[in-house]
């Protein structure tokens, strides 16, 4: 019966994720002409193009302060919901979570009507006599819609393993003659460490490759790698350069997310590796 | 007046609704080895937390030196525990987690590595330095546990059942060990146990609880020969607690027949409990002893038997070094001096 299960599993594994990535690569090392498909390596040369590397830097970029934020905010929400005194986390965690039931498009869309020219901020500003300003089309703007859409990945495993942690070592730790500080400096983070790269990888990666936030709330002014794949598959419809510019993101994530497996030695999963 | 070490003054405490403790009174003199002796759920590990500072007294108060240390957070006390469930810090190796109140206070680590070295061949678990806590058995954490509290040479150790976890061998040994060092470091020791035995080995002092109440304080030798309640007697080693009838000072009848006693200052016909230990019963030929009954059952205790006699509808259980034959009728004796009548509980 067990097996059954497992080479169900691995037709699965063959199916939606090997032979996608051998397409990916057919196409990323081929240019066909005139029906003619050969092997080069033109379509890489491309993406190291300077137009194109600015770009990619530009989304490793936003992608970190989004990250970064996603930890400064995500980090204290859910120590606070850890905390066993504290009776609302449930509903804070509620709170956290229904705007993920959500279709994401729908979700950033939301944001446009609040953020736009005669959108809800707007018109309150109007209302108390100030002018309007230009909320939408900026890089803040597209790293507020990441926060907004990634926040959860960072703020959920922290908060599990927060919960998870034994409270008498936290009491051994005081008795031992630790102040709060020192207990939260010794035992309580140096035990999260391994949620927060979850939580690191986990927001990064969507962060790095979003092509629906940078569309709407950078009204495509500011292409990210995300958009940029999404032009070459459905609107300038060249496979072979889409493919090579997908293969460098995805070492882009893959060295990442070894970094962070590195520090990350919780065994115990919900992580990439 | 003699300032106690430790005090603890009419402290309550309510859990929710239900009152888990009840104006305990308990003195600790340094250097005391002070022992909470009661079964599961009695309330304990809670006197303890609240030493420690880990609950708060419902009403009551807590003296350190005579100076109450209520409002002191637990890093604040000179006191460090051992707790129950080792609590051991799963992201240090043995090493850092013994070293871990040393390096608090700022101490160098020559003397930080040559103290715990000596605290591991203490708890016979040298060369665990680098060890991972996670991977060690029961055993070997509850010892670790021991070994990162008293490593910091505290005025006042609580230990929570420290010995719980090890088998027959390694507690008694660890007994030993934790008497000597209590004794050679001069450190205040309140511990709790519910093994009656390990108590009564240990300790200078016993306090026997049970429902959140002090039963009885007292030297191990006051609480096993004078036990103040039936309680107390049947919990410290076993006994025999039959009901009685005091007649008159120095008579009480049981069991159906008149005995001499030694206690007095009852009033007449007052009904009492009478106990006797199981090891104060004679054994004799039929109707030599005031009691006759037919052997039911024989046990071998290893240094001792167990016999259990009937006489009528009740078992009286014997001990001697001596066998009686299963099924022979015999006569029980029972000197006046081993005779032990409490008040019922109201
Ligand atoms: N935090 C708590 N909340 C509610 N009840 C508790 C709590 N801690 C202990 N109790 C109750 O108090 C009683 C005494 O517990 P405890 O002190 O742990 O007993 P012991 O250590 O003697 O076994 C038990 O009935 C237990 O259920
Ligand atoms: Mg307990």
């Amino acid at each position: 019966m067990k097996k059954v299960f497992l080479y169900s599993y691995i037709l699965w594994m063959i199916i939606f994720i090997v032979i996608p990535i051998i397409l990916v690569g057919y196409f990323a090392f081929t240019q066909s002409e005139n029906g003619v498909v050969f092997f080069t390596l033109e379509n890489f040369r491309r993406v190291f193009e300077f137009v194109y590397i600015k770009v990619l830097l530009r989304s490793i970029n936003l992608a970190l302060i989004c990250t970064l934020i996603c930890f400064l905010i995500g980090y204290p929400v859910a120590y606070i919901m850890a905390d066993k005194n504290f009776h609302f986390s449930s509903t804070l965690l509620f709170l956290f979570l229904v705007p993920m039931w959500m279709n994401m498009l729908l979700r950033t869309y939301a944001w446009l009507t609040i953020l736009e020219k005669n959108g809800i901020i707007n018109s309150c500003l109007a209302l108390l006599g100030f002018s309007k300003i230009n909320l939408l089309y900026t890089n803040q703007t597209i790293v507020l819609g990441m926060v907004y859409n990634f926040l959860p990945f960072m703020i959920l495993p922290i908060h599990t393993s927060l919960k998870k942690i034994n409270y008498s070592a936290i009491e051994a730790a005081q008795d031992l003659g630790a102040d709060s500080f020192t207990t939260f400096r010794k035992i309580i983070f140096p035990l999260s460490l391994p949620a927060v790269c979850s939580g690191i990888t986990m927001v990064f990666m969507p962060a790095v490759t979003t092509f629906i936030v940078p569309n709407l709330l950078g009204g495509g002014k500011f292409m990210l790698i995300g958009n940029l794949i999404e032009q070459q598959f459905l609107r300038i419809a060249d496979w072979h350069f889409g493919c090579a510019v997908s293969l460098i993101l995805m070492a882009v994530i893959f060295f990442a997310a070894i970094i962070f497996s590195f520090v990350d030695t919780d065994d115990e999963g919900g992580n990439l590796f | 007046m003699k300032k106690h070490l430790i005090e603890l003054v009419d402290v309550n405490k309510k859990f929710d609704s239900n009152f888990i403790l009840h104006n305990i009174n308990l003195y600790i003199e340094k250097n005391e080895f002070l022992t909470l002796l009661g079964p599961s759920g009695c309330g304990k590990t809670t006197t303890l937390r609240i030493i420690g500072g880990f609950e708060n007294p419902t009403s009551g108060d807590l003296l350190f030196r005579g100076k109450s240390i209520l409002k002191l957070p637990p890093y604040k006390r000179q006191v460090n525990t051992v707790f129950q469930k080792y609590a051991l810090f799963p992201n240090m190796n043995v090493f850092d987690n013994i070293a871990f109140g040393l390096k608090i206070r700022k101490i160098s680590g020559d003397i930080i590595r040559q103290k715990v070295k000596a605290m591991l061949k203490l708890v016979n678990l040298s060369g665990f330095e680098k060890r991972n806590v996670n991977f060690l058995s029961g055993g070997q954490q509850q010892r670790i546990a021991i070994a990162r509290a008293l490593v910091n040479e505290p005025e006042v150790l609580l230990l929570d059942e420290p010995l719980g976890a090890l088998d027959l061998k390694l507690r008694k040994e660890m007994q030993i060990e934790l008497k000597n060092m209590q004794q050679k470091l001069g450190i205040t020791f309140v511990y709790v146990t519910h093994d009656q035995e390990e108590a009564l080995s240990m300790s200078d002092t016993i306090a026997v609880m049970n429902n959140g109440v002090i039963q009885q304080i007292g030297t191990p030798q006051d609480i096993y020969n004078e036990p103040k309640n039936s309680f107390v007697a049947d919990f410290i080693g076993e006994s025999n607690i039959i009901d009685g009838v005091m007649l008159k000072d120095f008579e009480v009848e049981f069991a159906g027949k008149k005995f001499e006693c030694v206690d007095k200052g009852f009033n007449t016909n007052e009904k009492v409990d009478v106990v006797i230990r199981p090891e104060d019963i004679l054994i004799l030929p039929e109707n030599i002893g005031k009691i006759n009954g037919k052997v039911e059952n024989v046990t071998f205790k290893g240094v001792h038997y167990e016999m259990l006699v009937r006489q009528e509808n009740y078992l009286w259980k014997i001990h001697s070094t001596v066998m009686s034959l299963a099924g022979s009728i015999v006569s029980l004796k029972i000197m006046p001096d081993l005779i032990h009548i409490m008040r019922k509980e109201s």
